[in-house]
């Protein structure tokens, strides 16, 4: 890593840290949101960005961990056991789900990935026995975390900060061990990619299988995040969202997720001193930006960078933008 | 015939009879409809060879490359690496026991950079997929792709992005990830193709290096005939599907058949 980006990292941590202080209860709240949310979108980025496998059902993930989650411990468990426990069943699920894109990929695998978010929802919406229909799960309670309650808004913003700490820790480690090459090649060239011994399938089958099991956490925080949830929460709309996280933040990038979640759930907000007109606004922003920066905001910022340390010379090859950590 | 050439021939012929064949096709078919791409096609590669499979367009050498590397399944015949049954396995299983190969087109991964490109050349080779994950980033392999980027003076070029590179860089690139896992074969499809004479006889000269070297064992496709006949210690002429002939390419070049069969009717 360069210094200049080591010192950014350093300054958007302590920001990170030290915002929470200064903000009223529901921008707290909605900090959390983007902790919690920016996790599922790492996940996703795991499986599009880096393995280039597209897929439209991240949401339904998060549905089935935050479902995992509120109902383990509504049945007595503590958090940690239900939080790994959900993470544990979208990484099978995850993994099943792969299975249609060693046959199909692109637009193609779209669709059955967009199917599959359909048939969660449907599951959750109907299976009342389990999940109680429409009516939802209320009264999910914030874990006591080794004696510290999450109940308050800041304490709970500090345990999800902490738990996406962790988890991109462990996300980057994998991304610059020799799986991150192999994801990448993947992406790049899967036929060549085999004939040089990667065993694609498992690959294809991993890449679904963390990305997922990343939704799968991340729904386990969402639920006692927002104490109620419901089956709409999780329809194609927040699958939507969460690829929106990722192409805006800039896919293939490690820091994607976390620029895109900040712009997926703050932007929204800030843009209704437009009233009734936030949406449009913020609709036209983003498609804008896909215009003029398909790369995503770290795309931009490093071509940026590259035009300002490489002033005078020759710009490098189209397509060449991207970095892998 | 010239001495040079005969020393060739002769050379060709005692390893014939020195080693077991690295690979064995054995009357390999594919048809694709009602038309026999590869009709009954039997030969085999010694080691330390070096093979060329010329022959018209469509006459059924890139057929033949795919159902010997696992890209398509044959209808009929059978394959063997080291005396091994490999028909109709997969490309990464295949690889795995020592197979490596080029594509006829680029195939380099464009956003990794060079020294990457030849990591992952190497790395599925290297322990179990859960020790590549907790071990070292570059699969213990770093070394060894210095030593590749070396030997095919590339080093200004490490830390560039594959994709970057000039073609004919990109064809050595590719050429040197073939050799990265230390295969036992390597099939080479239209080295040679879009790549101008000084880089081809340098590129030529590289892999004559490496075989040298590593006493390897090569099967080259090629169109380009002054690249085959320099490198190849014996060539094979496919046309229609079938093996028409087969000899030292002293041999080759003056036999009226494959003049016959390149020139047309």
């Amino acid at each position: 890593m360069t210094r200049l980006g080591a010192i950014v990292l350093a300054v958007a941590g302590l920001l990170a840290i030290a915002a929470p202080f200064f903000l009223k209860p529901f921008g707290i709240y909605l900090l959390s949101m983007w902790a919690v949310l920016t996790i599922a979108a790492i996940g996703l980025n795991l499986t599009l960005g880096y393995a280039g496998q597209v897929s439209l059902a991240q949401g339904a993930f998060v549905g089935i961990g935050a479902y995992a989650e509120a109902l383990l411990t509504q049945a007595g468990l503590p958090f940690p056991p239900a939080f790994i426990a959900a993470g544990l069943l979208c990484f099978i699920v995850g993994w099943i789900l792969g299975y249609p894109a060693l046959r199909v990929q692109h637009h193609y695998l779209a669709f059955v990935t967009l199917a599959f978010n359909t048939l969660v929802f449907l599951v959750l919406r109907n299976e009342q026995w389990l999940t109680n229909g429409i009516y939802g799960i209320n009264g999910i309670v914030r874990p006591i975390f080794l004696g510290w309650s999450t109940g308050k808004a800041l304490n709970f913003y500090l345990f999800s900060l902490g738990i996406l700490a962790a988890l991109s820790l462990a996300i980057w480690w994998m991304l610059r061990s020799p799986w991150g090459r192999a994801f990448v090649a993947l992406r790049e060239n899967p036929i060549r990619a085999a004939s040089l011994g990667l065993d694609t399938r498992r690959y294809t089958l991993m890449a679904f299988a963390i990305g997922s099991s990343l939704a799968g956490l991340s729904g386990a925080l969402y639920a006692p995040l927002v104490q109620f949830i419901e089956p709409a929460s999780f329809s194609l709309s927040m699958s939507f969202n969460l690829l929106l996280m990722v192409i805006v933040g800039g896919s293939g990038y490690f820091f994607g997720p976390f620029v895109g979640a900040l712009v997926a759930v703050l932007l929204p907000e800030w843009m209704r001193v437009a009233e009734g007109y936030y949406l449009i606004v913020y609709a036209a922003l983003v498609m804008a930006m896909m215009a003029f920066c398909p790369s995503g905001i770290l795309g931009l910022a490093e071509r940026l960078l590259k035009a300002v340390s490489h002033y005078g010379r020759p710009s490098p090859a189209i397509g060449a933008e991207r970095t892998v950590p | 015939m010239s001495v040079a050439d005969m020393s060739v021939a002769a050379m060709s012929i005692a390893v014939n009879q020195a080693a077991s064949p690295v690979l064995q096709v054995a009357n390999l078919r594919k048809s694709f409809g009602g038309i026999a791409a590869v009709d009954d096609v039997s030969f085999a590669v010694r080691e330390g060879e070096i093979l060329g499979i010329i022959g018209p367009n469509g006459s059924g050498k890139s057929t033949l490359f795919n159902c010997v590397l696992g890209q398509l399944t044959p209808s009929g015949g059978e394959v063997r690496v080291d005396g091994r049954p490999t028909t109709g396995m997969r490309p990464c299983d295949l690889n795995r026991l020592g197979v490596s190969r080029t594509f006829q087109l680029l195939q380099v991964f464009p956003q990794l950079s060079v020294r990457d490109n030849l990591i992952m050349a190497g790395q599925e080779h290297q322990g179990s997929m859960l020790s590549r994950l907790i071990g070292r980033s570059d699969a213990g392999l770093g070394e060894a792709a210095d030593q590749m980027i070396e030997f095919f003076r590339l080093p200004h070029l490490a830390a560039e992005q594959a994709g970057s590179l000039s073609y004919g860089q990109q064809k050595l690139l590719d050429a040197a990830m073939a050799f990265m896992a230390g295969p036992r074969l390597v099939l080479l499809d239209e080295p040679a193709g879009g790549v101008n004479l000084t880089m081809l006889a340098y590129l030529r000269e590289r892999l004559q290096a490496y075989h040298a070297e590593h006493n390897a064992t090569f099967v080259v496709i090629e169109h380009q005939m002054e690249f085959v006949m320099a490198l190849c210690t014996r060539v094979l002429v496919l046309a229609e599907g079938r093996i028409i002939a087969e000899g030292a390419p002293a041999d080759i070049r003056e036999n009226p058949i494959v003049i016959e069969a390149y020139l047309g009717h």
